[in-house]
């Protein structure tokens, strides 16, 4: 059984967990090429080695970060979003140009 | 002695020629063409550009040994029961050349047209094969919906209990199913190949590739730089890795997906059989073994380990299925790493690098596809001109969000 240690509820076994992709700086949506978008939403990065990534508790639907090492499968270190993410970002909020 | 057989052992054609590969050669300096990966679709593509294109100056490098990656370790399912057109398409024709590889090869590749059952545990599943059969009859694949009769008759050592976990209600019967001895596909191309002249290097790894303005020059491997005309990329797993060494990024994630298989029993079954529900899928070889595989791993990894949990989720599964199995021992366990794209879809064609061709995003799927892969690859290196058969998969599909859905047809399927 593989461990993963969750910020919220300590150490699980992983299947209680879901992967939830690569931690991305999200372009401004009302800003943004298309192009831009797209790469964000579709493409990774995908590398060998340390790489920092969403996971998630799926009982209690907790979303938070750890570094993994995506050749040695081992877990380097779990931390909370809010380690990364000092402001709550707002999608209901529109800006820039989408104003118009 | 039998004094016979003297007669063979002096003769000047003994021994055989060695197997299937010339004797490695010193890398030249320069190459028409450069194929990344001897696999199943790099040694394709090189057959088709020197059989058919007469272009034979081409250096096929991998890292490791012939056929040694994703060809070596799938379960060989061929199929063309795919939902969308384009999908469908596709995978027809490349099950049309997997029915003449033989012929093609003067090589056997153990093509066994036995079938394919997918089962529906749940109404949903109905509606989705209802709609699959009919987009593949009318592009002239052979599917149709089964009730729980024919399914009897088909796999008579299913476990069509109405008290199972997940009960059977119907099937879609694929009768265009079939499998092929994996390794054999990848030796046949390479020797058609390298008998027309291309050359095949084993331990030669790219570790670098050369861009300027735009277009490829040359790639550095573990044995020294090669010039090239063009590139053409065909890794499975690495994709990603690749790619970025020629400064492109792909909508792909790398899973490791496991397989297994049993002791060998005696014939009893036919079809391949794989349930979506239970994510599972099985087939008996012609040694006997049931061959077992299921879905990729739950998160990314570069690492063949094989794991205890997904060993249980496909034992489970299986089981129900074939109750009979729960004696049975597990012989062989394995790994390979599938390039996951977000359609379930490969991305094949153009690359935003000029000359530097993409054969990628194979996932779980891509042994099917190695004949049409290497046969429109090589027309795209040869001409310059995109076929239309694949144009639907190119890279700039995401950009128009024009996708092609194949997750439901795939999932577990393979
Ligand atoms: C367990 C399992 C079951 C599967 N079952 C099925 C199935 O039933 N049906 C189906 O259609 N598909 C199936 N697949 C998928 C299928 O195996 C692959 O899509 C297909 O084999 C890909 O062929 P390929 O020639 O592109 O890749 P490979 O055979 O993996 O060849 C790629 C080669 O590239 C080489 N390489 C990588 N990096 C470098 C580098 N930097 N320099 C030089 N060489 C490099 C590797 O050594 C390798 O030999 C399965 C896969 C797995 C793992």
């Amino acid at each position: 059984m593989k461990i993963l240690n969750c910020p919220l509820n300590g150490p699980r076994n992983i299947a209680e967990f879901s992967y939830g992709g690569e931690l991305h700086r999200m372009p401004d949506p009302s800003k943004c090429e298309s192009r831009e978008w797209v790469e964000h939403v579709f493409f990774n990065e995908n590398k060998a080695g340390i790489v920092t990534e969403w996971w998630y508790h799926n009982a209690s639907s907790y979303w938070f970060l750890a570094e993994r090492n995506t050749v040695t499968d081992e877990i380097i270190r779990t931390f909370p979003a809010s380690d990364v993410f000092k402001e709550r970002v707002d999608f209901s909020k529109e800006t820039g140009e989408a104003q118009e | 002695m039998p004094f016979g057989l003297l007669k063979f052992g002096l003769s000047k054609t003994y021994p055989a020629q060695h197997q299937f590969t010339p004797a490695s050669t010193e890398l030249k300096k320069h190459y028409d063409v450069v194929i990344i990966g001897a696999g199943g679709h790099g040694t394709s593509i090189a057959y088709y550009l020197a059989k058919y294109h007469g272009v034979t100056n081409i250096a096929v490098l991998d890292k490791g040994y012939l056929g040694g990656g994703n060809t070596a370790r799938n379960t060989a399912v061929i199929r063309s029961n795919y939902l969308t057109e384009e999908g469908v398409t596709f995978y027809r024709e490349s099950v049309r050349l997997f029915q003449d590889m033989s012929n093609e090869f003067g090589f056997n590749v153990m093509m066994e047209n036995r079938g394919q059952l997918t089962l529906a545990h749940n109404d949903a599943a109905i509606r989705s094969f209802r709609w699959r059969a009919e987009v593949n009859q009318h592009l002239g694949v052979r599917s149709e919906l089964v009730d729980r009769q024919t399914i009897k008759e088909l796999v008579p050592n299913l476990n069509l209990s109405e008290t199972a976990r997940f009960p059977i209600i119907a099937g879609l019967w694929h009768a265009d199913g079939a499998t092929a001895r994996h390794d054999a596909v990848a030796w046949g191309y390479a020797r058609g190949a390298c008998k027309r002249g291309v050359e095949l290097h084993q331990l030669t790894e790219v570790q670098d590739i050369e861009v300027t303005r735009g277009r490829v020059t040359a790639v550095n491997t573990n044995r020294g730089r090669v010039g090239c005309g063009s590139v053409v990329q065909a890794v499975a797993g690495a994709s990603s890795v690749v790619g970025l060494k020629a400064g492109i990024r792909l909508p792909i994630h790398s899973f490791p997906l496991q397989a297994m298989v049993t002791q060998p029993y005696k014939p009893l079954l036919t079809p391949h059989v794989s349930s979506p529900q239970l994510h599972v899928y099985l087939h008996q070889t012609s040694r006997g073994e049931l061959v077992i595989g299921g879905g990729s791993d739950p998160y990314p990894l570069y690492n063949t380990r094989s794991t205890l949990d997904q060993k249980e989720v496909l034992a489970a599964a299986v089981t129900e299925l074939f109750p009979f199995l729960s004696q049975a021992r597990i012989m062989r366990q394995w790994a390979g790493i599938t390039d996951m794209t977000p359609d379930y879809s490969p991305v094949m064609g153009l690359s935003p690098v000029e000359n530097y061709y993409l054969d990628a995003g194979w996932g779980t799927w891509g042994f099917k596809a190695t004949p049409i892969c290497g046969k429109t690859m090589a027309e795209l290196v040869a001409t310059g001109r995109v076929p239309e058969i694949i144009r639907p998969f190119e890279l700039e599909r995401f950009y128009r969000f024009e996708q092609i859905n194949e997750a439901g047809a795939t999932a577990a399927s393979h």
